[in-house]
């Protein structure tokens, strides 16, 4: 049993000098079997293993998670949560993030530091104008907030900010409830409720290999032996298209590097998430100070985790143009990510040629935002052996009926 | 980041050229005649290696001319670079 953190276990501990911290999550060696194995321990493989415990009775459930968990994209993002997308299946599945992340902090008993500070899309063209006012009424009809800001309101929020500048500000859109989340308490939170209801998180195990009979997958062959399994949920974001491989299929997605850096920390000066997708420059502040910069993802695929210094120098440049108080600042950290981008910017949720064998993928440069949404439904998925209605749109099929949720061309860019 | 050799201009800064996805993708003879299915994957189905990989990309801000690139996307490590309509070169270093 999980000791409850409150404060009342931080003054217990503070006695004792913070030595008897009990381990957030076991460290377990892998059973033979289990019912299901969800393969990748970010944030949305850790939630789809959470709720299987919590709200589909199963628990005889492995993470395999071929390093650390959260070491990949999910430690890797500008943290950024909103739900403000144009089409319906979207905004459907963001927006039941969106409801997860509120109490999220008290559901896990982890402070997610979830802070729905308000995030802003700025527009820089009349193209802009129009996707913003396209996406806002949009919204409206999905029930999503979204208010329209002028120029005048923009310099209100962001005092600092030049409007008439090589990008002039036309004009902005803001979901109130949008804002940030700590990505890493995010994965540790998820990992530790879930170990609480007897998940085996098992790191450092690559899967190399799928055990498929007569069409249906019964197991898998790791770094660490061979387990068997009823059911298999692949939750592997940039590796998506390696796994695919090794159960026989392909995937209508390519592998990006996407970049993104952090400031020096400086007094808080950033109260909201403000993103210029026209130009790629989106930018916050964190609790520490740090100001969290996102640039836009290279062109080209690669696996390599690291991406073009000419990316980064596009990002910053478009930053100090529309920000010129930040060119000073100095940058402590910039990484890469992968990111597993599909033609329509829109996520896979899906069963497979393979029976038992469930894909979570595709999420691209944006699917932090929809962590719990996304392990809530793939869970439910994987549980009935049904895609959950709310995923059921994002099936791999659509790529050959049509059926696109072309979220990409709706931004005109990433996002 | 890296160097590309341009069939035509020689080596050049990545950042002169843009890149347009996989190489060597045949288009169907007479595509109405495909089904939902094949038409798919003609579309929107690529190869996405770990590893060695054939793609397209053009001398963007050079000669504006179209070649192909033999390139390890798990290391940026570039083997070859030919002109369209030359047989790929072996995977690997030539």
């Amino acid at each position: 049993m999980k000791n409850k953190y409150s404060i009342f276990s931080l003054a217990r501990n503070a006695l004792s000098y913070h030595q008897r911290w009990q381990t957030a999550w076991r460290s377990p060696e892998p059973k033979k079997q289990y019912d299901v194995i969800i393969i990748g321990g970010g944030g949305h493989g850790l939630a789809t293993a959470y709720y299987l415990a919590k709200e589909c009775g199963i628990t005889n459930v492995a993470i395999l998670e071929k390093s650390w968990i959260g070491g990949g994209n999910t430690g890797r993002n500008t943290t950024i949560v909103r739900s403000n997308y144009l089409w319906d299946e979207s905004a459907a599945i963001y927006d039941h993030a969106m409801d997860l992340w509120s109490d999220l902090s008290q559901e896990l008993n982890y402070n997610v530091m979830f802070s729905p500070r308000g995030l802003l899309h700025l527009a820089h063209s009349v193209h802009d104008m129009q996707e913003i006012s396209r996406r806002g009424h949009s919204n409206h009809l999905n029930g999503i907030d979204a208010e329209f800001l002028n120029p005048e309101q923009i310099k209100k929020m962001l005092p600092f900010i030049e409007l008439d500048c090589r990008y002039p500000v036309m004009g902005g859109i803001l979901q109130k409830r949008g804002g940030t989340a700590r990505h890493d308490a995010v994965a540790w939170g998820y990992a530790r409720a879930a170990d609480a209801l007897g998940v085996d998180i098992i790191q450092n195990c690559e899967v190399t290999g799928f055990n498929i009979r007569d069409g249906a997958v019964c197991g898998v062959q790791t770094s660490r032996g061979q387990i068997s399994a009823k059911k298999v949920g692949v939750v592997t974001a940039g590796h998506c298209s390696v796994l695919a491989e090794m159960a026989g299929f392909r995937l209508p997605i390519e592998s990006f590097p996407l970049q993104a850096m952090v400031s020096e920390p400086v007094k808080p000066i950033v109260d909201c998430v403000a993103m210029s997708n026209g130009v790629h420059a989106y930018i916050s502040q964190s609790d520490k100070g740090e100001l969290v910069i996102g640039a836009s993802s290279d062109t080209y695929t690669s696996y390599t985790q690291t991406g073009g210094f000419d990316v980064i120098e596009e990002t910053i440049g478009a930053i100090v143009e529309l920000y010129p108080l930040f060119s000073r600042m100095k940058m402590m950290r910039q990484w890469g990510g992968i990111v597993d981008v599909t033609v329509d910017r829109s996520p896979i949720l899906s069963k497979t040629p393979v029976d038992n064998l469930f894909f979570n993928c595709g999420w691209g440069t944006g699917g932090f935002k929809a962590t719990p949404g996304s392990g809530h439904v793939f869970a439910h998925s994987i549980a009935n052996g049904e895609m959950h209605p709310i995923a059921a749109p994002f099936s791999i099929d659509r790529f050959h009926t049509g059926g696109l949720i072309d979220e990409g061309a709706a931004a005109a860019v990433a996002h | 980041m890296f160097i590309i050799e341009c069939p035509w201009c020689g080596k050049r800064d990545q950042s002169e050229f843009s890149t347009h996805g996989e190489a060597h993708i045949a288009r169907p003879e007479d595509p109405s005649v495909l089904s939902d299915e094949q038409w798919g994957d003609v579309l929107f189905f690529r190869h996405n290696p770990k590893g060695q990989h054939y793609e397209r990309w053009n001398h963007a801000h050079g000669c504006r001319r179209w070649f192909n690139v033999s390139r390890n996307t798990a290391s940026s490590e570039i083997y070859a670079s030919y002109k369209p309509g030359e047989a790929r070169p072996g995977a690997g270093k030539s």
